[in-house]
Formats: structure tokens, sequence, C-alpha cells
């Protein structure tokens, strides 16, 4: 058991302890709080696979921004514990059963593609940012700046939905 | 054992590094409130703590001592667990920004292994922007605490102390760009040594001077991200309250303090180290007789300690004072004695001493300017700060453009 | 090292626990941060591939659903707050006939 291959149990236990709590918790903020700890430990992935400023990107945009938004939506909108209704509570057991089916045969098939996706060597030599920043502006431009654009839409639609009745 | 030790000692010296870390900036969090309540006490005409200790220098053991001894409520109707976690997670966040900061630039060689001052390895590609992942998560910390207390007042401090949160967070990381593409790297020690290319310029080579539209953002920026004065309105006691913390008492309530003043002394070290040489020294290279200077600043103020102490009412100060200033002379003394070490401590010496100036400016800014309302907070963060900062870049942008032409030819 | 197996086998963990999530969950806000799993669970998969390949085209294209997935959660949250708005709940099952 080497040290990267513990820590990869480590991280990948958190992950997965963090999105079972987010199903089983009742209330909407403690699922939150339960996805926080999934995106951060998957930024420790992200780092121990040599990718770098991704997991930086991840923990500002999607564990700083995103979560925080949901955060404080869940707070200004006064959500309290979620009520089931028979229907539903019967629906979660086929449920579980035909989810471990699906995520089992997706594992399944990887697991079964030795050549292809086993380890290979790292992305090395130039680091992870400079080599980004030179295909996001150079390869990747086009997408790059539709992508402000995106933005920018989103903003206004958040803005104009979120408004005030003018009556 | 000595194998054990040999073969993880990089993890053992880090732990060590990480411990004696946490004491240093405990201790400093401790008397930056004395220097804070001194300080701001003097701006106002008054004394300031004087009587627990000579100068009042023991009353931070007398507040520590209070918030243990303190009855701790938990008020009916929280949700415990958030309640709990939320100061947790603001002192944790803030202790681990500290990490990243590199105090110094020569290892010390110590059983065959280098050890850098400063715990983040030296070649950590991406320093700066791991300080603002830090910083962003920084958010939880107050919107919990302000939500699960379960009252009105923390919650609205709570929401409003996250918006500002945010909404300066904006402004902070794009005021940067523009050091950032001075330096052309990530890395804290980079953007130092990108600020010693003219050694023979000492201060006029400093990031200041290209990027004061810059320094100004992030300084401001930065007082509205940690919740300081003028912008500490949803903490205030004439306010709500005491916003967020109503609830909190004596042990979480010092837990949100120390994080607050712990990611005061992170600014401060980020603004030294980006904006004003780090541990450059203000002097060219080639005076090298200032190679003294630390250790002058250091002897003088230990003989006014010491002459201070001899003149002092309470036998106490009689006492403590000189014994002081002789160990702050001493050092001053060792200091001249051995060069080696005198050619060691230089780094540290200077970026200590801007970190402390930055941190009275701080404390002066508290005393002296009254608060932004929040309508007022929240405009000037949206519609003066962010343009600026991007004008910043753009600017630099162009600048750094205009040079690679003009020197091609 | 860790075989690049062992990442997607947990990002098909992560993925099947964020659809279980989506299923099974009543309220809005956590079925809407189920989907904000299985995204991060795709996010996995790329820079897993992107290590095993050895270029970055996947950690550009996380870059890219990182972005959609912050513009999305922007507009989906604008889009909860009329519906907690208007319907007094954020109960799903309340939410299923177009009439008020």
């Amino acid at each position: 058991m080497t040290a990267p291959l513990a820590v990869f149990f480590v991280l990948a236990g958190l992950a997965v302890i963090g999105a079972i709590n987010l199903i089983l918790q009742k209330h909407p903020i403690h699922s939150a709080l339960s996805l926080i700890v999934v995106m951060v430990a998957l930024a420790g992935l992200y780092l121990l696979m040599g990718a770098e400023f991704v997991a930086a990107v991840q923990i500002i945009v999607y564990g700083g921004a995103i979560m925080v938004l949901f955060v404080l939506v869940i707070m200004l909108l006064n959500a309290g514990v979620e009520e089931h209704t028979s229907i539903s509570k019967l629906a979660g057991v086929p449920g579980l059963l035909l989810v471990a089916a699906l995520a089992g045969f997706i594992a399944a098939t990887i697991a079964r593609s030795t050549d292809v996706v086993q380890a290979a060597q790292q992305t090395g030599d130039m680091s992870s940012t400079k080599g980004i920043s030179n295909m996001l502006f150079r390869d990747f431009v086009y997408p790059f700046e539709l992508t402000s654009f995106l933005i920018l839409v989103a903003i206004m639609g958040a803005v104009v939905l979120a408004q005030r009745e003018k009556s | 054992m000595s194998t054990f030790l040999s073969s993880n000692a990089e993890l053992i010296i880090t732990l060590v590094k990480i411990v004696l870390l946490l004491f240093i900036v405990l201790t400093v969090n401790a008397y930056l409130t004395w220097f804070e309540r001194k300080v701001v006490a003097h701006i106002q005409s008054r004394w300031g703590p004087h009587r627990v200790g000579p100068h009042g220098l023991l009353q931070p053991l007398a507040d520590g001592v209070k918030f243990l001894f303190k009855e701790d409520p938990t008020p009916a109707g929280v949700d415990k667990f958030v309640f709990y976690l939320a100061p947790l997670l603001a002192l944790a966040l803030a202790m681990t920004s500290i990490a990243i900061i590199p105090f110094g630039p020569d290892p010390i060689h110590l059983f065959g292994h280098d050890v850098y001052l400063g715990i983040a390895p030296p070649d950590l590609n991406i320093g700066i922007l791991a300080l603002f992942a830090i910083t962003a998560l920084g958010v939880y910390g107050i919107a919990l605490a302000g939500w699960s207390s379960n009252s009105k007042y923390p919650l609205l401090g709570g929401l409003r102390s996250s918006a500002q949160m945010i909404s300066y967070e904006l402004a902070l990381t794009m005021s940067v760009v523009g050091v950032l593409l001075l330096a052309g790297s990530f890395n804290l020690r980079d953007i130092i040594n990108a600020q010693a290319h003219h050694p023979e310029l000492g201060i006029l080579g400093w990031n200041v001077w290209p990027q004061i539209l810059g320094f100004i953002c992030f300084f401001i920026a930065a007082i509205a991200e940690t919740n300081r004065a003028p912008f500490d309105l949803p903490e205030a006691e004439s306010e709500l309250v005491a916003g967020f913390h109503t609830e909190y008492a004596s042990f979480k309530f010092a837990m949100f303090f120390i994080a607050e003043y712990t990611s005061m002394i992170t600014v401060s070290c980020l603004c030294s180290i980006m904006f004003f040489g780090g541990w450059l020294s203000p002097f060219p290279a080639s005076w090298t007789f200032t190679h003294y200077v630390p250790s002058v600043i250091l002897i003088s103020f230990g003989l006014w300690v010491i002459w201070d102490g001899i003149r002092y009412e309470t036998v106490f100060g009689k006492i403590i004072l000189p014994a002081a200033g002789t160990v702050i002379t001493a050092l001053g003394a060792v200091f001249i004695l051995f060069p080696g070490v005198n050619a060691f401590i230089q780094a540290p010496f200077w970026l200590l001493l801007k970190i402390f100036i930055f941190l009275f400016v701080y404390v002066w800014m508290r005393g002296t300017l009254p608060r932004f309302r929040y309508d007022q907070l929240m405009a000037f963060g949206w519609k003066l700060l962010l343009p600026v900062s991007i004008v910043n870049v753009v600017l630099t942008s162009f600048a750094i453009l205009a040079k690679m032409q003009w020197g091609a030819k | 090292m860790v075989p690049t197996n062992y990442y997607v086998i947990l990002s098909a963990v992560l993925f099947g626990l964020g659809v279980f999530a989506f299923v099974f969950k009543r309220n809005i806000i956590t079925i809407f941060m189920s989907i904000e799993l299985m995204l991060n669970a795709v996010n996995l998969a790329f820079v897993a591939f992107s290590r095993a390949v050895g270029k970055l085209d996947g950690q550009v294209f996380v870059l890219f659903v990182i972005v959609v997935a912050a513009a999305e959660a922007a507009v989906g949250l604008g889009i909860i707050i009329l519906i907690a708005r208007n319907r007094q709940s954020l109960n799903v099952e309340r939410v299923d006939l177009l009439k008020l």
C-alpha cells in the first residue's frame, strides 16, 4: 500500500461517504454540507492526479461560489425538513437496486478493458496551469469567449427571475 | 527509531513546522488584540489596557482566561451540528491560509535536509490560487453561523456579511492579476523574485509603483473581505446587536475572533509579498552597510524598553520590562557579532517589519474611519472597485505588450 | 501510482449515487444538488482520462463543465425561488400540475 494509494482511498472514501450522507440527511442544509465535502474530496483527488489548476478552480468556483449560492438560497427560503409520501418510500428499495445495477454495469465495463485505461505516465513536463492557459487562449479561444457570453445571459436571467413583482 | 526518523524526515519536519507556526500565530493573535486596543485607545486620547501587567502586556492572558471560564450556552432550537461546526470551520480555514506564506528565501540545513521557512513546499505552482480557494471557503463559517443561531439578528448579519464577502472577493482576485502578469507565475516566491530583478533599485523596484491601482483595490477589498472597519457593519455592536456571532459565547466567540485576526495577518503578509517586495530590503543592494539596520533597530528598541522599564511605577514592571529590553538588545548584538546569522535574518526581518506596518495601518483605519452603510458598501464594491480592478488588468496587459514591442525593436 | 480504473470506478459510483438522490429525494433543492453531484462525477472521469492519455484537453473541458454548471445553478436557483414563492412549498410532489 503505497502512500498515493492510501491517500486515494481516504479521499475516495470521503467522497462516497459525503454522497451517501447527501441522500440520508433530511434537512437540505446538511445535504449541502455533505456535497461540499464531496467537492473538496474531489479537489484533493485532482491534486493527487497532478491537475492542480483544476483543483484550485474546483474549490474556488464550485465550493466557494456555486455551493454558497445553494446555501444562501436554502437559508433565504427557510427550507425545512423534507417529508416523504408513502409512494416515494415504496420506491426506495427498487430504486436502490436499479441504481446499483447501473453503477455496477458501468464499473464492470471499465474494469474489464485492461489495455486502454490503465495508468499512464503523467502529463509531466509543462505545468498544468501553463498548459491549460495555452490551450484555452489558442485552441479553445472561441468556446472560451462564448462562455463569457453564457455567463452574461445567466446573470441577466437570474436577476429577472428573482425580482419582486412590480404591482 | 533512527531509521524511522530518517525515512519519514520530511513528514516530521513538516509536523514540527506546523506546531511551531501554530504557536507563533496564536501568540501573535493574542498580542495583536493588545496592540489594537492600545493603538485605538491612543487615537481616541485615552490609555487602553495599562493595569494588567506593565503597559497592559498581560491583558491577552487575562482575556484568554476569561474566555476559558465563561459560560458557553447553546440557545434552544439551534441546529447543533452546524452551530458547533461554523466557528471550527472559520478558525481552521483562517489557520490553513498561513501555511502557504513563505517567510524567507533561504533554507536552513538541518540533519542533511533543506528546511524552508514556510510550510508549503517552495515549488507550489498554484501558491496564490490556493490562498484564494481557502478565502472563498471562508464565507461558509459566517453564513452557517448566522443561520444556525435560530434568531433574526444573526441571520441578517450572516447574510449581509456573506454577501459582502462574495462581492469583494471578485475585486480581490481581479486586482491581483496585474501582479501575476508582471511575475508570470502563481508561486509567491517567484512573485518576490520578479521584484528583485533590479536589486540596485531597492524600494523603487517593488510592485507597488507599477501596480498602484491594483494595490489600492487589493487593500480595500481585503479589508472588506476580512470584515474589518470601515466595512464591519455586519458585526458592529451598535448595529445588528453583534451580527452573526450574537449567540456565540465564550470559546466559540474566541474562535471567530482568532479567525478574524488570523485572516488580517494573512492579508498583511499577502500585501507585503505581492506589492511591497516581501523579504527584499528597501535599500539598494550595493549599500551593504544597511545589513546592520535590523541590529540597530533592535538594539535601540531594546535600550528604550530598558529605560522605560527602569522608570515604571510598579515593581513588577521594573523587573519585567528591563529584562525584556535586555533580551532584545542581546538579540541585536548577536546579529552584529555573527555575520552568518545576520545574513540569514535579513530577509525575514524585512518581511516581518512590513507585516507589522500593514497591521498598524489596519488598526489605524479602525480607529479613524466611520462605517459604511450596507448599500453604500455593496455599491462601492460592485460599481467602483470591480471596474477599477478590471481597468488595471487591461492597462497592465497593454503596458507589458508595449514593453515587449519596444524591447524587440 | 493509482490506476485509472480506480478513478473511473469511483466516478461511476458517485454518478450512481447522484442518480439515486435525483430520483428518491423530494426537496427541489436537494434534487438540484444531486445534479451537481453527477456533474462532479463526470468531471472526475474527464480528469482521470486526461491523465491517462497524457494531454490536457480533458482538464480544459472540465473548466467548461464547471462554468456551465455555474450558469445553470444560477438560473435554476432563480426558478426554484419563483416556485417557492408561488406554491409556498419546496416539495416536488406539489409541483406536478400546471394549475396552482
